[in-house]
């Protein structure tokens, strides 16, 4: 794509960015109560969303194809063992990342 | 206020922002190294963490710059893949109000990691609610905005082979999914979040799933509301 044609993708993706972050703000402005059953999507949906982010990460993995999804499996697990074990987010985020990328570019 | 009162503000600030601000400089570098390597420099990049400011959005953003220009899916994909921070708005309403001129900025600025210090932590000693969210929300981008140039200038001068390098994302869902896992009220949402992602992704496939996947999860979650709540309750 052109220059331009890249400028105008990014300033659609700051849009509708923005319009995620606003939304709830322009829906219950200031001073209006939040319904309870809003209130309880709130405290529910992050964990729900956050499951689901996971899953669009690898929503590209073909696990009846060579390499099966294994550097995903594999560097996932690391992941989320290091953070139920040392609860240190950037170290767990960096061990995964750096394993991820010596599988796809060195063993797989 | 006078340089002095702001001087003392951003320091008495700082503290709840350095997990974010190690967190930014190496995730905007990583989006940097990323999005150089399709063809864009650190202008772009730096242009990016100015205006988008959203470290998902970005680094789906700097895969959709590198294929054929599609304004109208960049806008809806981006829409889905934000979708999430609708409910950390809404959590904020209340926070949010009263803040006035700052409002909007604060507002634009809400990301994951800016809603999970500004939820959780109280304001320092001495420091007005309000001086403290602005710091906060204005660091944190100041972090991502150094993070993404620098990870795009130096990805043109280092003979990195940055293949595999977009995992950071996965890592970061997977580690902020993982300490969600460890407070029991959180297991079922979270249960249904991947099990209606995953059952929309064989039914509609990897380019479809998600809007189906939220629409699922809205609805299984309000009828699952009362077991759920009743969890809440007896884990609280």
């Amino acid at each position: 794509m052109s220059e331009s044609q890249a400028l105008i993708s990014v300033l659609l993706i700051a849009a509708a960015t923005v319009l995620t972050r606003a939304l709830p703000f322009i829906i219950f402005p200031s001073g209006k109560e939040t319904p309870a059953y809003i209130r309880y999507l709130g405290k529910v949906l992050p964990c729900a969303a956050i499951g689901m982010l996971v899953v669009y990460c690898v929503k590209a993995v073909k696990p009846l194809e060579f390499p099966y999804g294994l550097p995903e499996l594999i560097s996932i697990a690391l992941v989320a063992v290091m953070q139920f074990w040392k609860k240190n987010t950037l170290l767990s985020i960096f061990a995964g990342t750096v394993l991820y990328m010596l599988l796809v570019q060195l063993v797989f | 206020m006078n340089l002095k009162k702001i001087a003392s503000a951003v320091k008495s600030s700082f503290a709840p922002t350095i997990p974010v601000m190690t967190g930014y400089l190496f995730m905007g570098a990583a989006f940097g190294i990323l999005l150089q390597s399709k063809g864009y420099n650190f202008l772009w990049s730096g242009f990016m963490a100015v205006v988008i400011y959203a470290g998902s959005a970005q680094f789906v953003a700097a895969e959709l710059l590198s294929k054929a220009f599609n304004p109208l899916n960049a806008f809806l994909v981006i829409l889905m893949v934000n979708a999430r921070h609708i409910f950390y708005g809404f959590s904020m309403l209340d926070k949010y109000s009263g803040m006035g001129k700052i409002r909007p900025y604060l507002v634009f600025s809400l990301t994951d990691e800016t809603f999970t210090v500004l939820y959780s932590a109280q304001p320092p000693q001495g420091l007005s609610q309000k001086a403290f969210y602005l710091c906060v929300s204005l660091m944190n981008q100041i972090y991502w905005v150094i993070g993404c140039i620098a990870g795009g200038a130096a990805g043109s001068a280092l003979p990195i082979n940055p293949r595999g390098i977009d995992f950071v994302m996965t890592a970061l869902f997977v580690a902020i999914f993982a300490d969600l896992l460890r407070e029991k009220q959180n297991r079922v949402p979270a249960a249904v979040g991947v099990f209606a992602s995953v059952l929309c992704l064989f039914i509609f496939g990897a380019e479809n799933f998600l809007i189906p996947a939220m629409l699922l999860m809205a609805l299984a979650l309000t009828v699952l509301k009362k077991p759920i709540e009743r969890l809440a309750a007896k884990y609280e």
